[in-house]
């Protein structure tokens, strides 16, 4: 019988990890969780929405006592141009019946909370600890070795949930180093206002609250996003684009550079005006997609969260990736147990086949070829948003010019500027793209 | 280990916030008089011009109360004190009272508080006055606030409406005790401007007895050992303080700080987290949980000016921020701000300062 | 030997912002620490045991949540920790705490007799300095403030002798234990955590008493109700009504600026000029 202090270590205290330490913990199994910050969430940084589907599933009951912000009741999508912006929006009153589907959060309290409930669970959770390598045997993780005295503490499993920044599972020699790539580089703002003011501005009361999704000019032909969020009395605003197309950029545009240019955007400007900028944070995201997930289990030990590129950058769902990674990683260790299995390789299979009948991967795979297209077609982000943005002022202008004329106007200027072919060819991308 | 025994017992059940007829008859206002070693603390005449006022405001007496060894010279403290405004100084002498112990200096100080029932005592809010003043308000079961940084008197209720930084200074609060008497507050060296002296101002004083004998005291004062006075940073009485923050980047850059200090003749001082990353010398914070200054000329380099630092300088008589960000909070309390970097500036006005003095000092040479 | 150390769980006030628009405490996500001045005491104590043997036990009188900073001081070395917490003991000035803690470590003295009790010199979020004074005047123990060095602590004479800070210099005082003491700030560093110890602390029970527990007599002496000193006011520090003159080196060259500004600061303060050519010229 091997050296075992614990049933499950967890890696990390984030969205992920308090996952798979609560599942786990709540199934009585022994549960050690360490986190490097110095509390749970101190390292995060998110936008930050909370998708309630994914934590329904963990902790049913989480809206009697998380904390959250706003009950999000409408969604809005802009292309942005220099001084204009096309939108769709969608609101429903759907929404405003509860259960509430997603609300804004912010991190440091949420993570707060739900870590907890972690310990409530009867996890055990020590800060301020690094975990600096796995211990192995042979093939097989059999514990983890921390930067403290006496270090070393030992399990039947180890879950890796330590993030973007993870290295553990590249020195162990399961993955290869992080492609520029495939991460993105994001920074936000959270912006105090009144709450009567953000009521007023977003035409929203009580407790609801507004999402608007930003793509076009912004990230100067980079592949990005930008983004605003209402908390109760703050929004958070952000932008955030590849690192490699960052690396690239020839004006050398910080990231930094990009969101001050995102505030000052006149459709944005006065939706933020009067805001004090009281925090500012910057962050990687894996947005790799499909093909920059790694193996994500093996002897011993397996991945959920950041740290597997667990990220739908389409639609900007991450967190809930990471709940639902995490829950199913515990899953598949408490099925283990119950049926008096080893934590092998292939008692583990069962995590990926979890996760591929679930919808991370098959959203994964559905956008597995996004990223490639966005990386080489900027146009994306600089010629439709300008095109589009046109012909909407062409409609919406009125003057002398007769209706046909416009239209005619309108789609001259989409062949001028990508030419019949480009525009067929453009259209059979995305399709292929979103399909 | 026994309960003390309370001088007064408060009144009644709940929150009180009624002051008794016997405690309304307590009146006067008392400063505590530090001193070591044949001087006194400034801080105790500091507290005196801010007592004058408080005494006048209530049409009371301002006294002063100083305890010490026989051999002690603590009439010129008296005299002393008068000039700064005191009406009369309570003097106790005993050979158990030469150099401070909490045990005597406790019961000295309880007694003729017990005795002359003033409604104010102060105190400075140093090692000697902290220990002191802790002491004897759990000892006569009142109210002490700590660290005050201004002192009023409250014009409905005539009680001390002590205000203080609270929440690690982003935020001020007042407090007064309003069914307890005395009233205690401490105040921090040089929070309160240094009051002119009137040399001629005379006053009463009177002595009492102590009581105690050295062998009913356990504690024994085996030495005193002084600090070593060379190089001694004198930050709280300096004229000029050139200091630097974090945005200096790297603890080599302070040498401009001392480089602008030393042509102005002034000290070098520095905020918390530089002295915390080992920087410079602990006795050059400034700041709530450093020294309180109150120079002519306040220049800040690389300072932020969030409210813990601006709360040890603001009393300065002119500010100057260096920052390269033009929303430092410093810029809101500055009286002059130069947006720009301060490994740049510094040695700019060092020149400015050097070719300017250099010129003057000719003429006058 | 047993020594009690008092902690107080405290917001990271580092961290503490006020909220731009309504200016009150954004005390939401703000971390609660071990209040940093006790952690001098704590190492010092957690010596004492290291060398003479014996118990260290932690107290704190706060809200549920104290439970965390009583769990690191476990992980540092300390054997037992009470969190003395009731609804009974808010509001609590330091007159109140000192009564109510002086109550739980006379009952903790009742399990086991207690020869030294540590406090943390001040708190960062309260200042006052006036805790420790105060138990120790409640309890009869010989007080020790701002204690830069134990010299020398002799458990069969049951004395100590100590190097306190002073005004410009050092006192040296020997007294009788039990005493209370409070260390200065620098005078040790705390140890680190090793992972057993961190496990310990995570999975330690930590004993919780409310105002019964803690052999509180006279309820009218804890909480609100036996503080003397009352908040009359919390507000925002006033801005400044002249903003500051400034100067931007984009349009103005570093050295007119310099000028500038030594010219204006000159003339508010002719006197400065006046001390300084003096001083030089002397």
């Amino acid at each position: 019988m091997s050296k075992k202090d614990f049933d499950v270590i967890v890696v990390g205290a984030g969205p992920s990890g308090n996952a798979a330490a609560y599942t786990a913990a709540k199934a009585g199994l022994k549960v050690l969780q360490i986190e490097r910050g110095e509390y749970p969430g101190s390292k995060n940084v998110q936008g930050a929405i909370l998708y309630a589907d994914a934590l329904e599933r963990i902790i049913p009951d989480f809206r009697e006592d998380a904390p959250l912000e706003r009950h999000i009741i409408e969604q809005r999508m802009w292309v942005l141009d220099d001084a204009s912006f096309v939108g769709s929006h969608f609101r429903s009153e759907d929404y405003n019946k509860p259960p509430y589907n997603r609300y804004t959060i912010i991190r440091a309290q949420f993570d707060k909370w739900f870590s907890s409930k972690v310990r409530e669970a009867g996890a055990l959770l020590i800060c301020e600890t690094t975990v600096q390598n796995l211990i192995m045997d042979g093939d097989k993780v059999v514990g983890v070795r921390c930067d403290r005295e006496a270090g070393d503490v030992y399990a039947d499993v180890v879950i890796l949930a330590d993030g973007v920044n993870s290295t553990l599972a590249r020195k162990a020699g399961f993955h290869g180093e992080i492609k520029a790539d495939n991460v993105a580089l994001a920074v936000k703002e959270i912006l105090f206002m009144p709450e009567d003011l953000i009521k007023q501005r977003f035409n929203v009361k009580d407790e609801e609250g507004v999402v608007i999704e930003m793509i076009g000019k912004i990230t100067e032909g980079m592949m990005g996003t930008g983004f605003l969020y209402t908390n109760k009395d703050s929004l958070t605003i952000g932008i955030g684009c590849m690192l490699s197309d960052f690396k690239k950029n020839e004006n050398k545009t910080s990231p930094y550079t990009l969101l001050e240019n995102l505030k000052r955007h006149p459709s944005v400007a006065p939706l933020i005006e009067g805001g004090e900028m009281k925090e500012y944070c910057a962050h990687l995201i894996p947005e790799g997609g499909f093909f920059a997930v790694p193996k994500v289990y093996g002897n011993g030990w397996m991945i959920v969260g950041d740290s597997g590129g667990f990220v739908n950058a389409v639609h900007r769902e991450g967190s809930n990736l990471a709940m639902t990674t995490g829950r199913l990683a515990a899953e598949t260790v408490i099925a283990a147990k119950a049926a008096g299995k080893e934590m092998t390789t292939a008692t583990l299979k069962a995590y990926q086949k979890a996760l591929d009948e679930s919808f991370v991967m098959k959203d994964l795979k559905k956008y597995r070829d996004m990223p490639k297209v966005f990386h080489d077609n900027p146009q994306f982000f600089t010629t439709y948003p300008e095109l589009l943005n046109k012909a909407a002022r062409t409609m919406v202008t009125v003057d002398n010019i007769d209706k046909k004329t416009k239209e005619r106007e309108i789609f001259a200027s989409f062949k001028t500027a990508r030419s019949f072919k480009g525009l067929v060819g453009d259209a059979f991308k995305l399709w292929r793209a979103f399909r | 280990m026994s309960e003390a025994k309370p001088a007064l017992k408060p009144a009644g059940r709940g929150r009180n916030l009624e002051l008794s007829d016997e405690l309304k008859a307590y009146k006067g206002v008392w400063v505590f008089i530090e001193h070591e070693r044949g001087h006194a603390h400034s801080v105790s005449w500091e507290l005196l011009g801010e007592g004058r006022k408080l005494a006048d405001r209530l049409g009371a007496q301002l006294c002063g109360v100083v305890l010490g060894g026989p051999d002690e010279d603590l009439d010129r403290f008296a005299k002393e004190a008068f000039t700064f405004g005191a009406d009369h100084v309570y003097i106790m002498r005993d050979p158990v009272l030469k150099g401070y112990r909490n045990e005597p200096f406790t019961k000295g100080l309880t007694d003729l508080v017990n005795k002359y029932k003033p409604e104010i005592v102060l105190l400075g809010a140093t090692s000697q006055g902290r220990d002191l003043a802790g002491s004897v308000a759990t000892t006569l079961l009142t109210g002490l606030t700590a660290d005050c940084t201004e002192l009023d008197i409250d014009p409905n209720t005539r009680a001390l409406a002590a205000t203080r930084p609270t929440f690690g200074g982003s935020l001020l609060c007042t407090i007064m005790t309003l069914a307890y008497r005395p009233q205690m507050a401490t105040v921090r060296p040089r929070v309160m401007a240094m009051p002119r002296a009137e040399a001629d101002r005379t006053g009463t004083t009177s002595e009492d007895t102590l009581g105690l004998i050295e062998t009913s005291i356990v504690t024994k004062l085996l030495d005193f050992i002084a600090d070593a006075n060379s190089n001694k940073i004198n930050l709280p009485y300096a004229d000029v303080i050139v200091s630097g923050g974090k945005g200096l980047k790297n603890p080599e850059n302070f040498k401009l700080v001392f480089d602008l200090a030393r042509v102005l003749g002034g000290e070098v001082g520095a905020t918390r987290p530089c002295v915390q990353a080992g920087w410079v010398e602990a006795d050059r914070q400034v700041g709530q949980t450093g020294k309180t200054v109150r120079p002519k000329l306040y220049i800040a380099a690389g300072i932020s000016g969030a409210i813990q630092h601006r709360v040890g300088m603001e009393a300065s008589d002119v500010i100057v921020a260096i920052n390269t960000d033009p929303n430092a909070p410093i810029f809101d309390f500055a009286h002059y701000g130069i947006v720009g970097n301060a490994m740049q500036v510094l040695p700019a006005l060092t020149q400015a300062f050097q070719a300017h003095l250099d010129q003057r000092i000719k003429k006058v040479a | 030997m047993h020594i009690v150390v008092c902690i107080k769980q405290v917001p990271d006030s580092a961290q503490i912002r006020v909220h731009p628009v309504t200016n009150t405490i954004m005390r939401q996500g703000v971390p609660a620490i071990v209040n940093p001045y006790d952690l001098f005491s704590l190492e010092e104590a957690l010596r004492l045991k290291d060398r003479f043997g014996g118990k260290v036990t932690m107290l704190c009188m706060g809200p549920p949540q104290a439970e965390e900073a009583l769990r690191k001081c476990i992980s540092f070395g300390a054997d037992d920790a009470i969190l003395v917490t009731d609804r009974a003991f808010a509001g609590a000035d330091t007159l109140a705490t000192s009564y109510a803690l002086a109550a739980a470590i006379r009952k903790i003295n009742s399990e086991q007799k207690v020869d030294m009790v540590f406090t943390g010199k001040q708190t960062i979020d309260g200042d006052t300095a006036q805790v420790g004074p105060g138990i120790a005047k409640r309890m009869g123990l010989q007080l020790l403030t701002y204690v830069s060095r134990i010299i020398e602590t002799d458990l069969e004479n049951n004395t100590i002798t100590v190097e306190r800070r002073g005004e410009g210099g050092v006192q040296v005082l020997k007294t009788a234990l039990p005493c209370l003491i409070t260390m200065l700030e620098n005078t040790n560093e705390m140890r680190f955590a090793s992972l057993p110890m961190m496990i310990h602390a995570a999975a330690y029970q930590v004993r919780k008493w409310n105002k019964d527990d803690a052999g509180i007599e006279d309820v009218s002496k804890i909480g609100l109700k036996g503080s003397p000193t009352v908040v009359s006011r919390v507000f925002g520090p006033t801005p400044r009504s002249e903003k500051a003159q400034i100067f931007n080196l984009e349009t103005t060259s570093l050295r007119d600026v310099s000028l500038t500004l030594l010219q204006s600061i000159f003339t508010v303060h002719p006197t400065l000029e006046q001390d300084l050519v003096e001083k030089f010229s002397a």
